[in-house]
């Protein structure tokens, strides 16, 4: 079915720098379940573009399959959007980006599609450190087909038939980290404070953003016994540091006390302001990061916030050093080496 | 054979897996082909790193038959491992060229072939110090002898040689010298030339000689490919490494070192075709090469980018299957694969080349086809037209050639546009327009999917509406059927009751095969097809003749099966000539099964 939004809005709405009111960065009515985490998400993102003057047709929404995947059509209606197969969006968002290095990549992914068809495309995509926001919308179960486990399914955990999960979870932000993830975050859906300010960093960030966001899935996966459900969630998440991500020449109101802010500046000039809460982790460094999930792991917390970020990463582009002017912007003129060439090549292979 | 005979002889080197003989066997073909003779040469090798053996098999033909030919007139013999082998696959009355610094197994002499012993260790010893000069310029002697066996003007070599070294000068003497020493001993201990022997030409006028894969890698930077992102494989592996080294010489900006090209190794074959599909999805022209088992792979895509109308182009250098078969041995068993790749109702464009000039032209072809028809296109070739040199006409350029983009439109376009639908059949030829992204504030965006949508590519599981689009697509097929180049029909047109029909690699043996059917007084017509769908010449051609002969290298007849499918060709009339041992197909070969099928047919008909 398609749904269409009703265009009314409050003549009131406030405009960003764009002149453009927050609908306007809206996509379709949702299909998703009514109290789906994955909707939390959508609407943080629409906030995130809102908030950072984005041009939605200067995004690219990609996803895979599932849920989580359909998400794109939710959000930024004026963006081009590709619903790709199984857990292969990351190779699509690659060969996008490696066309027109331009735009701002949005990849939306879910635990089924990433942590088991799509976990190679996911782990090489960190590697070629590709500059896009990679968002995983985390419930640790199959909604598209009735809530199995899947593999971010915590051991222990028990899904809706009561089964309990006797394998070990993926943890993909430790794997994130592990592989060299430039920017690792994780948050939770109904955390829109925090969600906010950590996508509007990610999207900043010039190389590959990772945030997994737990998301309940309520209807399959929000059963007592499940540890992604929102009441079990809640009661053990624990936040790495407030947050708050300011834009490049916004003035930065100091609302922490002094001494124990920590600011990290990213490339375009904007900052991230984390308000430090553990003495022992420093989001600039990948160990400390490492420690500080494994510690909350061991408490059965979920640690959430922005976990590492290196600013001054080079992407994808970068290493293999392409011209200045995007690929799908070149002609005949600038590609084609003409027949005089061509008549050397001859000319060599007689 | 026949005494005195020129330019019309098969060499076979029997060597050791990476022991530095390719490039002197090379050699040894490069000189007969700048004496202006057709020369093909043909690599067999193992799927192996290093130490089995090799062969390298030269076919010379006055006549100009560039496909192989069975029956070894001298085998080269220089790996102990297959030499009981070797020495069986002489024809009698040729010539086995062995080392003789030890003594011959007395298990390996044969009454009616002729011994050339040449002490290749012995005279290296003699000649060298250094253990690895010793191994590498034993080759070069036995191509200074086949030099003097079989009159290689010696300069030739010398400028071969000059090429070979250009920079690195101080290593042309001691190659000379070996060169000389295998010279020197033929004179002195042999009567040359051989009865088979060399004579300069001027037959092969301004051709080039180079394999179908550097062809394509060439075609491709032509055609301004910008994104490639490939997963190596057996043997399609040097279509993508000859795109990087075009791509090094003609796509980097020489004041900033900054590269108008994007060449990305994936991870495998999968992710491979994603970055493909979406980079033509974001208006860069991409393509990956792979062989059989990585098109398995990346079916899924393929089917996504045929329903969601994305370009992509895929060279698929064909080899043995099924699953691993034989990696290093030919065949063209992928053609149901590559034409139906993918499940539900797909079909796929398909281009055969059967040279390297036609790899260099259909790659670029391939990107205007895929561009204009917004679907993929996969370019079959062989592992005999992809990794073997071949002598070619030369590649040609038109200066004036524009790339086909296909109906993409531009921010000015939407503006004028009141409503843009992704998939609306706006002339009706199944093609619709389509967007880059990122092009237009408010117009032109859409979404790409897999799942079913309307024609303003809004999901929808409307029977009507999926019913609307699989039609359209249908429809584009057809205009497909006007884009695809046409076949070739080869002599004159419907002369004869009989056809053979052919693509790809198999021309090189049909050629030759029509010949020697005349010889017999067998009379036929003949077309090579270049590509799928099929247009109207191909059902002509069938149903304007009684029997065709359906020449392919597969077991289980594919192009014949597709024949029948799509042109609802009468199957009574399609009669299957068929090699798949891994080897190119061989005129002989198609001789035989022709007139196999005549005494069989004659048979029936007097029963």
């Amino acid at each position: 079915m398609t749904y269409v939004k009703p265009k009314f809005r409050h003549p009131e709405l406030k405009k960003n720098k764009l002149g453009y009111t927050i609908d306007y960065y809206e996509g379709s009515l949702s299909t998703l379940c009514a109290g789906c985490g994955h909707d939390s998400i959508s609407a943080g993102i629409v906030q995130a573009c809102y908030d950072l003057n984005i041009e939605p047709h200067r995004l690219a929404k990609l996803s895979g399959i599932g849920c989580s995947s359909k998400t794109p059509a939710y959000f930024l209606s004026n963006s081009h959007g590709f619903n790709s197969v199984h857990g292969r969006m990351p190779s699509v968002a690659t060969g996008a980006n490696l066309a027109n290095k331009e735009l701002i990549y949005f990849g939306v992914s879910g635990d089924g599609d990433s942590a088991s068809i799509g976990m190679g495309q996911f782990v090489h995509v960190i590697r070629r450190n590709l500059n896009m926001v990679y968002v995983v919308m985390n419930n640790g179960c199959y909604g598209l087909t009735k809530g199995q486990d899947s593999a971010t399914a915590d051991h222990g955990s028990k899904n809706k038939s009561g089964n309990t999960n006797i394998f070990e979870a993926i943890d993909l932000t430790s794997l994130a980290l592990e592989l060299g993830a430039t920017f690792v975050a994780q948050s939770f859906s109904g955390d829109k404070t925090q969600l906010v300010p950590l996508i509007k960093a990610a999207m900043s960030h010039p190389g590959f953003a990772f945030i997994n966001v737990i998301s309940p899935c309520v209807t399959f996966n929000n059963n007592p016994g499940s540890t992604k459900s929102y009441d079990y969630v809640r009661e053990h998440i624990e936040a790495t540091a407030t947050f708050d991500f300011v834009p490049e020449m916004q003035e930065i109101s100091v609302s922490y006390k002094e001494g124990s802010a920590k600011q990290v500046t990213m490339h375009d000039g904007s900052k991230i302001q984390l308000q430090k809460l553990s003495e022992d982790w420093d989001p600039l460094n990948r160990q400390s990061a490492m420690n500080a999930i494994l510690n909350a792991k061991s408490k059965d917390e979920i640690l959430t916030g922005l976990i590492y970020v290196d600013p001054n990463t080079k992407d994808l582009h970068h290493m293999i050093n392409t011209s200045d002017t995007p690929l799908n912007q070149l002609n005949e003129k600038d590609l084609c080496p003409g027949s005089k060439a061509l008549d050397e090549v001859n000319a060599g292979l007689r | 054979m026949s005494k005195d005979k020129i330019n019309d002889f098969v060499v076979r080197f029997a060597n050791v897996n990476g022991t530095g003989s390719a490039s002197a066997n090379f050699l040894f073909t490069k000189a007969i082909f700048r004496m202006g003779i057709p020369v093909t040469p043909k690599n067999i090798f193992p799927s192996n790193i290093q130490g089995l053996p090799t062969w390298y098999e030269v076919r010379v033909s006055e006549k100009g038959y560039l496909g192989r030919r069975e029956g070894i007139d001298l085998m080269v013999a220089v790996n102990p491992q297959s030499m009981a082998k070797d020495v069986e696959s002489v024809r009698p009355g040729g010539y086995f060229l062995y080392d003789s610094s030890k003594k011959l197994n007395p298990n390996y002499i044969r009454e009616d072939i002729n011994y050339i012993g040449i002490p290749l260790m012995e005279i290296c010893n003699a000649n060298y110090t250094d253990a690895r000069q010793r191994q590498l310029f034993k080759n070069i002697i036995y191509v200074g002898a086949l030099a003097a066996l079989l009159n290689i003007e010696f300069s030739v070599l010398e400028g071969l040689l000059a090429d070979q070294f250009k920079g690195k000068e101080k290593l042309i003497p001691s190659n000379v010298k070996a060169l000389q020493l295998g010279v020197d001993y033929i004179h002195q201990n042999f009567k040359y030339p051989l009865e088979f022997r060399l004579e300069r030409r001027d037959l092969l006028k301004d051709a080039i000689m180079i394999d179908g894969n550097s062809a394509c890698g060439l075609g491709a930077v032509y055609a301004g490919a910008t994104v490639a992102a490939w997963y190596p494989i057996t043997p399609s592996t040097s279509v993508v490494e000859a795109f990087m080294n075009y791509a090094d010489e003609f796509r980097v900006d020489e004041k900033t070192g900054k590269r108008n090209v994007a060449i990305v190794q994936a991870e495998d074959e999968l992710a491979a075709i994603g970055m493909v599909i979406g980079a033509n999805w974001n208006g860069a022209r991409s393509f990956t090469a792979t062989s059989g088992p990585g098109v398995s792979l990346m079916n899924e895509f393929l089917g996504l980018a045929y329903f969601a109308e994305i370009p992509a182009v895929l060279i698929d250098v064909q080899r043995t299957g099924p699953s691993t078969g034989m990696p290093t041995r030919t065949q063209q068993s992928d053609v149901l694969e590559a034409a139906y790749a993918s499940h539900g109702d797909t079909k796929q464009v398909l281009l055969f080349p059967s040279t390297p000039k036609e790899c260099f032209e259909m790659t670029a072809d391939a990107f205007d086809l895929s561009e204009e028809l917004q679907t993929p296109v996969i370019m079959l070739t062989d592992l005999d037209l992809g990794m073997n040199d071949h002598v070619s006409e030369p590649f040609k350029w038109d200066d004036k050639r524009k790339y086909n983009r296909g109906k993409v439109l531009t921010a000015e376009q939407l503006d004028k546009i009141q409503k843009f639908g992704r998939y609306l059949d706006v002339d009706n030829d199944g093609i619709p327009y389509r967007t880059y992204p990122g092009t237009h504030p408010t117009k032109g965006s859409y979404f790409t999917r897999g799942t079913s949508r309307d024609e303003y590519a809004v999901y929808t599981e409307d029977g009507d509406a999926y019913q609307r689009n699989m039609d359209r697509l249908l429809k584009k097929w057809e205009t497909a059927k006007t884009k695809v180049p046409a076949p070739e029909i080869v002599g004159e047109k419907n002369k004869f009751s009989s056809g053979l029909l052919f693509f790809g690699t198999s021309t090189y043996a049909a050629g030759e095969a029509m010949d020697l059917l005349k010889e017999k007084n067998i009379f036929v017509d003949a077309i090579r097809i270049k590509s799928f769908p099929f247009n109207q010449t191909v059902a002509d051609f069938i149903n304007d003749h009684e029997t065709i002969y359906v020449i392919e290298q597969n077991r289980d007849a594919q192009m014949k099966s597709l024949l029948m499918m799509e042109l609802n060709a009468n199957p009574a009339k399609l009669v299957s000539i068929l090699n798949y041992n891994g080897m190119p197909i061989t005129a002989d070969n198609i001789l035989n099964q022709v007139e196999n099928n005549i005494k069989l047919s004659k048979t029936l008909k007097s029963k």
